[in-house]
């Protein structure tokens, strides 16, 4: 095999950095095997020590989170303007599962397709556009659809869709209990972040990894880079629905603040703050902004700053965001 | 079969009135290696980006196997089989050697939109892959990320990804340059042995290599083709000498050396 050809003379054998040839089981690396493998066993530990209601509410914003950082993470682009789908989603979700009595799943995937097809429009419109440009088209058009969401009537205003019934999973096992939505509610995150996962190393994915490392000689290739850009947008728009009709059952309201800018504007946080282009960063970085809000509410407006001031100091200190630098003390891939 | 595989009429690039392409009417003769050569700034790199539609032109007509491409997008030239290199040597950076190489395989699948399916299919490709790294004398380098590679053996992945594209039509944007004399030698060789069956368009600024390696040469200068023919016939061109070789006693000899403005 070629393999077995001698280096060529004047090459220094320290030169070759190590051998990453297996993809270790189902692509995950050794690492990220082992990350998986301690997240599974917190999801199934945490309910017991932390309230149900706190951890489903980080879980759907971890699986926002995911579908954002697989669009900037690995894609390169930026959106800013993530919120309309998770709020959208959130607004579709509570409105089949109040008005049109869908069960949950039905419900949250009806979310999904809302994002997924809200991102196809705009996805479409603002992929020409590259980098500052795009980020500013997405936000406009997010923009739009919070004012939409003011004015049409199916999303009651200020109120908000309220009182959105749990209902029970495939009309068969009752949610209303905090536990058993809680297993619902971490099994769709498990599926979510293993389809995302899957999309990053799949054949697609390898084109994805080209086109952000290099777009004009992915398009020499043959690649229409156009295309791949627009189905991971749409992709990432979609879980990004599931995610905001998760939090619609979970928390029981729809409200504006899930389409207001200020949510994608956390989405970018949690990603950062976790670490960009990491598999496990966005639920980390998740977890540590809801984590935040919750145990730091007493202090009130405080948040906000405190929130700023940890995001400055992360900034700064650790680029890469927690679970990068983690990855490259560790050496390896998270 | 039609004698030119890809003939331009009237060829004009502008940007906001600067005249970078001039009236260029360029004819590619099937199966050869046609050298494009030419002072800094003459227009060589545009040329090319209009030849493979990453650039509109302003005017003119590219037809590319008797048919007119100047219409399409640069993808669909590419799939065509009209394949670029960069000048500034395009790797993916991030993946390995042998990634590098099958991103370009993997267009034989068509578009790879399967995003539910795993990339371990894509390992059916591995051995030609280091089939093709071992042509350009890559193999020990295969599972390193292709950014950590020196300059020169970038370039010589670059090649080697065009290649996975079987191209009928390359076109290769200064292969040579920032190469050791023992790395160009071997692009030489590989240029040469490649170029069986298929056709080569070279932007190179070795004139020895050019020499070497080319049926024909055309010379650009400031956006305007000055000669075209083969090699010993253009470098005696007094025109050419004037313009482009200078008083270089070594290169108007025909015989080696590169030009002293790109020393
Ligand atoms: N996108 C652009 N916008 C404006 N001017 C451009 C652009 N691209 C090229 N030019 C100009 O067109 C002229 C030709 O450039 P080009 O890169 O084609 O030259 P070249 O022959 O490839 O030179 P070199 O040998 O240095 O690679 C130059 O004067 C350059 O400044
Ligand atoms: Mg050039």
């Amino acid at each position: 095999m070629a393999s077995a050809t001698t280096a060529p003379p004047g090459v220094p054998a320290a030169g070759i950095p190590p051998v990453a040839t297996h993809q270790g089981y189902f692509g995950f690396t050794r690492a990220q095997g082992i990350a998986l493998l301690i997240m599974v066993a917190a999801l199934i530990a945490c309910p017991y020590f932390l309230y149900p209601q706190f951890l489903m509410k980080l879980l759907c914003f971890a699986l926002f989170a995911c579908a954002f950082n697989l669009l900037i993470g690995y894609v390169g682009l930026l959106s800013f303007g993530h919120a309309a789908y998770f709020g959208m989603g959130s607004y579709v979700a509570a409105h089949a599962a109040k008005v049109w009595g869908l069960t949950p799943e039905l419900a949250i995937l009806l979310g999904g397709v809302t994002g997924a097809g809200l991102g196809l429009v705009f996805g479409w419109i603002a992929i020409r556009r590259q980098g500052i440009y795009f980020a500013m088209i997405t936000l406009a058009l997010a923009q739009m659809i919070y004012f939409v969401c003011v004015q049409v009537p199916f999303t009651h205003g200020e109120d908000g869709i309220q009182a959105i019934p749990r209902g029970a999973f495939l009309g068969l096992i009752d949610l209303r209990a905090d536990m058993s939505l809680y297993w619902f509610i971490a099994g769709l995150f498990l599926l979510g972040f293993l389809l995302i996962h899957r999309v990053i190393n799949s054949p697609f994915g390898q084109v994805l990894t080209a086109i952000r490392e290099n777009e004009p000689r992915a398009t020499s290739l043959g690649y229409r880079t156009d295309d791949y850009k627009l189905v991971a947008f749409v992709l990432s728009a979609g879980i990004a629905g599931i995610a905001g009709g998760a939090k619609a059952i979970t928390v029981g309201i729809a409200t504006l603040t899930d389409v207001h800018w200020a949510m994608s504007g956390e989405v970018v946080l949690m990603t950062l703050l976790g670490g960009l282009g990491t598999l496990f960063g966005p639920v980390i970085g998740a977890a540590a902004v809801v984590g935040m809000q919750t145990y730091l509410a007493p202090f009130g407006a405080w948040v906000t700053v405190i929130q700023g001031c940890i995001f400055v100091l992360c900034v700064l200190a650790f680029r890469a965001g927690i679970v990068g630098e983690l990855a490259r003390m560790l050496r390896v891939k998270l | 079969m039609r004698d030119y595989i890809l003939e331009t009429e009237g060829l004009t690039k502008e940007f906001r009135g600067f005249v970078a392409v001039s009236d260029v009417g360029l004819r590619i003769r099937r199966g050869t290696i046609h050298g494009l050569i030419g002072p800094n700034g003459a227009g060589k790199t545009t040329c090319f980006n209009l030849l493979t539609k990453f650039m509109q032109p302003s005017r003119g007509v590219i037809r590319y196997d008797g048919r007119d491409i100047t219409p399409m997008k640069p993808a669909e030239v590419a799939r065509l089989g009209l394949v670029r290199s960069f000048q500034i040597s395009a790797v993916f950076p991030h993946l390995t050697v042998l990634e590098n190489v099958r991103v370009a395989l993997q267009r034989e699948r068509g578009g790879s939109y399967d995003f539910w399916r795993s990339d371990a299919v894509l390992r059916r490709y591995d051995d030609r892959a280091m089939e093709l790294l071992a042509d350009v004398g890559l193999s020990v380098y295969a599972q390193a990320p292709a950014g950590t590679l020196p300059y020169g053996r970038k370039r010589a992945l670059e090649i080697a990804t065009t290649l996975a594209l079987d191209p009928n039509l390359m076109l290769l944007d200064e292969p040579t340059a920032g190469m050791t004399h023992e790395d160009v030698d071997r692009i030489v060789a590989l240029v040469r042995r490649v170029a069986q069956g298929r056709t080569v368009l070279m932007v190179e600024h070795n004139l020895k290599v050019v020499e070497g390696l080319c049926d024909t040469i055309t010379v650009l200068t400031r956006g305007r083709v000055l000669a075209e023919g083969p090699y010993a016939e253009v470098s005696r061109n007094p025109e050419v000498v004037a313009a482009y070789l200078g008083s270089d006693p070594s290169v108007s000899g025909g015989s080696q050396g590169e030009v002293a403005a790109h020393a």
